[in-house]
């Protein structure tokens, strides 16, 4: 039961925590962007756009942090006994996050957001790429501590039982970390993209600032075509690598039972859980998923019953198989959704050609609700790996359910639990009432910064 | 020298430079209602923080990381012994944390004065949780022989432990006022000088008490270590060069009274990383809590090439922003 808690919290405050990392890593980029438009043709429409989206990325960058704490005491605190097995290889990647990664972005955002007046310009504009180098270095170290959960390699296994590092570059080249690495790059790109173009959509459909948000929907659109095209490929690679390492968790995305030679994709279907393994397909698509597992037309697939008997024979008497629900449906609502975000970039980008952009009003209309579509994306991409890897929290070598603290009971998880759920739910709240006040009122105080010249005002 | 040993250093002066600086800011942060008596005064307050505040936060996280891969058992053992008080801890960092960058985004009153007791709070309770941890470690937790924690909450509040939690706060109060003298001008700078000098004094007798607790709980010897006679010596400067008004150096004086406070726990503590009070026999040490000698290696080749380069651009931020900060004269705050 206190196994099951920590679960749960790990698994509501990492999700929480990722609402936030990918509008970081997103906006960090764009607003850069922004910025050297401004360096480079001096039209100030440029700068009152980079200091409205960069007070967006500012307020979300507050809450970002202060959840990522919780990471990273998190391990020690609820999940001490795979701490002290992983320590020795799992900790590297982290503080190395610390030193190239933090002291980067908190530094560099520090000089940004007070430097407007200070620094000349190009150093100032340095200061916004540094940040947003900052964010990939970040979300660098964190896949590769995550891939070798997945994927452990570069290590042994020492006379106290500990996995100690054996080699470094190892895990800088795990391929489950390098596709996944892109992965999550893309998805922040895709999910700033998202909301820039949704900001900005909300401000054409008005009629307000009509150039200034033209130009921010052309910028989201120019970045997002090319990286949702980039991220359907990369997503489908990621699935072949993690079929090769990780058979179960792919298995388990289709639902797939019984082992297949060309193995055919459903759209969806009724049934395929535990009790009912020969599910009613609806809209079987022959070959597709041959093709997203392994990446040629006829290969086979093994099914879970197959890799449940491999893993008992090689791991010892137990269930193996992941959540098939949650492998299933969290793989359609990224793939499907994408799908939808790749026609809708398509379209804006047909839109922005031919200059009707600003007056569609369906697609702006549609472009407010797709603000939503990468949190779901990006929540069901974390459940279909951290889900599928279960029941191991480092894939073969720990199991989650021996990797808790033993000293830390059942009732001081309900505590941390309901206080960690409340602090967010107010963190949560706040933070979303700042972006929206901001978002619809924000462009007047935009302005006057921009317009500043003489005695600077307060900044906090 | 061995590599664990090199890692016990980096570490203590991670959390050296930790205390240091987000020391100043939590000293900032507490004060900012008492020496900004009008809204604008308040800003100009938490403004003279505003570019590093968050800089110095990661030097928390980073002593985290660090122990957790060099010394994968200390953080273990300690950060799931410390359970409930780490959630305090988070709580009032998230509390902080936000109220920076949120405060003055919105024009009502009762929002802002929300964040500020935010600010406050949090600034006196994370440099006292932090403070209960570090004295824990020295005086010791019941640990067994798995190094595993055996208390419970309650365990946690040793008598040494709050004295040390409160000797930093003292301590923070004091940096955070020596910096507002050095950051200000006019009425502000006067405050601060004021306070400086009472807390100062204050600070001195906590400190004292402190040390000499600290020489009961260490054992052995009545005879006080060259860190502790110069961290005491220390706050007994940065008192006097605050009342005579020496900004620069009562700033210089409370930071090597804090960084002297931190030393002298981790040089105490050496080879043990955490003490168990139920068998010294289960003291975690440098030694048996390390990770292996490849990952140690690996690491300090990273801390070698890259912590330099990061204290240039840090050096380089704090020069930036030098100046003096003054309410600007036309602001309605």
């Amino acid at each position: 039961m206190a196994n099951d808690l920590a679960r749960w919290q790990f698994a509501t405050t990492t999700i929480y925590h990722f609402f936030f990392v990918p509008v970081t890593i997103g906006l960090a980029f764009l607003v850069a962007i922004l910025q050297t438009a401004w360096y480079r043709t001096d039209n100030p429409d440029y700068k009152r756009m980079t200091r409205f989206f960069g007070t967006l990325l500012l307020i979300n960058v507050a809450i970002g942090v202060v959840t990522g704490l919780v990471q990273e005491f998190q391990f020690g605190m609820n999940w001490s006994t795979y701490s002290r097995f992983v320590g020795g290889v799992f900790g590297a990647p982290l503080a190395m996050e610390g030193i190239l990664a933090f002291f980067l972005e908190s530094t560099f955002i520090g000089l940004w957001i007070f430097g407007w007046d200070r620094l000349p310009k190009r150093v100032h504009l340095a200061c916004i790429w540094a940040v947003s180098a900052g964010t990939l270095l970040s979300a660098m170290f964190i896949l590769v501590a995550n891939s070798w959960m997945q994927h452990p390699v570069g290590y042994k296994i020492n006379s106290q039982g500990q996995a100690v590092l054996t080699n470094v570059w190892a895990i800088l080249v795990n391929p489950t970390f390098i596709w996944g690495y892109a992965h999550v790059v893309l998805a922040g790109l895709i999910t700033g993209c998202l909301v820039m173009l949704g900001v900005s959509a909300w401000y054409l459909r008005k009629g307000e600032h009509v150039e200034s948000f033209h130009r921010t929907a052309k910028v989201a659109l120019t970045v997002l075509i090319p990286a949702i095209v980039i991220q359907l490929s990369v997503g489908n690679q990621l699935g072949v690598i993690e079929n090769k390492y990780q058979p179960m968790k792919i298995a388990a995305a289709e639902a797939q039972w019984t082992n297949c030679k060309p193995c055919s994709f459903s759209v969806f279907q009724i049934g395929g859980g535990a009790n009912d393994k020969t599910p009613t397909e609806i809209i079987p698509i022959p070959h597709l998923l041959s093709v997203l597992a392994t990446g040629t037309w006829n290969g086979p697939v093994t099914g879970l019953d197959t890799l449940n008997s491999q893993y008992q024979a090689k791991y010892g008497p137990g269930n193996y198989v992941p959540d098939v629900f949650i492998q299933y449906w969290s793989m359609r609502v990224m793939a499907y959704l994408a799908s939808l975000i790749l026609l809708l970039a398509i379209w804006g980008g047909w839109l922005l050609h031919r200059d009707k952009l600003r007056n569609s009003r369906l697609f702006l209309t549609i472009c407010l609700w797709a603000v939503a579509t990468p949190f779901l994306m990006n929540t069901a991409g974390w459940l279909l790996t951290e889900s599928g890897r279960q029941p191991w929290i480092v894939q073969g070598l720990q199991k989650t359910v021996n990797a808790n603290s033993p000293s830390v009971s059942q009732t001081e998880i309900w505590i941390s639990l309901t206080v960690f759920v409340l602090s967010y739910i107010v963190l949560g709240w706040a933070d979303l009432t700042l972006m929206l006040r901001y978002s619809r009122r924000g462009m007047a105080q935009a302005d006057a910064e921009a317009a500043e010249t003489a005695a600077p005002a307060l900044t906090y | 020298m061995a590599l664990h040993t090199i890692w016990f250093i980096l570490i203590t002066i991670l959390w050296v430079g930790f205390f240091v600086l987000e020391g100043f800011d939590f000293g900032v942060g507490a004060l900012h209602m008492l020496i900004g008596r009008t809204e604008t005064e308040r800003r100009v307050v938490i403004n003279t923080i505003g570019p590093w505040w968050d800089g110095n936060e990661v030097w928390l996280i980073v002593a985290g990381a660090s122990m957790f891969a060099a010394f994968p058992n200390w953080y273990a053992t300690m950060f799931s012994a410390l359970y409930l008080a780490l959630v305090v801890l988070l709580v009032a960092l998230f509390g902080r944390g936000v109220s920076f960058e949120w405060r003055g985004k919105r024009d009502s009153s009762r929002w802002r004065s929300g964040w500020s007791w935010a600010l406050t709070i949090g600034s006196i309770l994370i440099p006292l949780l932090v403070g209960v941890a570090l004295g824990d470690l020295l005086h010791g937790l019941p640990i067994n022989s798995q190094h595993e924690f055996t208390g419970n909450f309650f365990s946690l509040l040793t008598g040494y432990g709050l004295m040390t939690g409160v000797t930093l706060v003292v301590l923070c109060l004091l940096h955070g006022a020596t910096f507002l003298a050095l950051r200000t001008t006019g009425e502000l700078r006067d405050r601060a000088h004021a306070t400086a000098s009472r807390l100062g004094i204050v600070a001195i007798v906590v400190n004292i008490a402190w040390v000499i607790w600290t020489l009961v709980v260490i054992g052995g010897g009545t005879v006080p270590e060259p860190t502790q006679i110069f961290g005491v010596i220390a706050v007994i400067f940065a008192q006097r060069l605050a009342t005579t008004q020496n900004d620069a150096w009562a700033f210089v004086a409370s930071g090597f009274g804090i960084a002297a406070a931190i030393g002298q726990i981790f040089i105490a503590l050496y080879p043990n990383v955490m003490v168990s009070s139920t068998n010294h026999a289960y003291n975690l040490t440098v030694n048996n809590s390390a990770a292996g000698h490849y990952g140690l290696v690996v690491m300090t080749v990273v801390a070698v090439l890259f912590f330099p380069i990061v204290l240039l651009y840090l050096g380089w931020s704090f020069a930036v922003f030098r100046r003096r900060i003054s309410a600007p004269p036309t602001s309605s705050g």
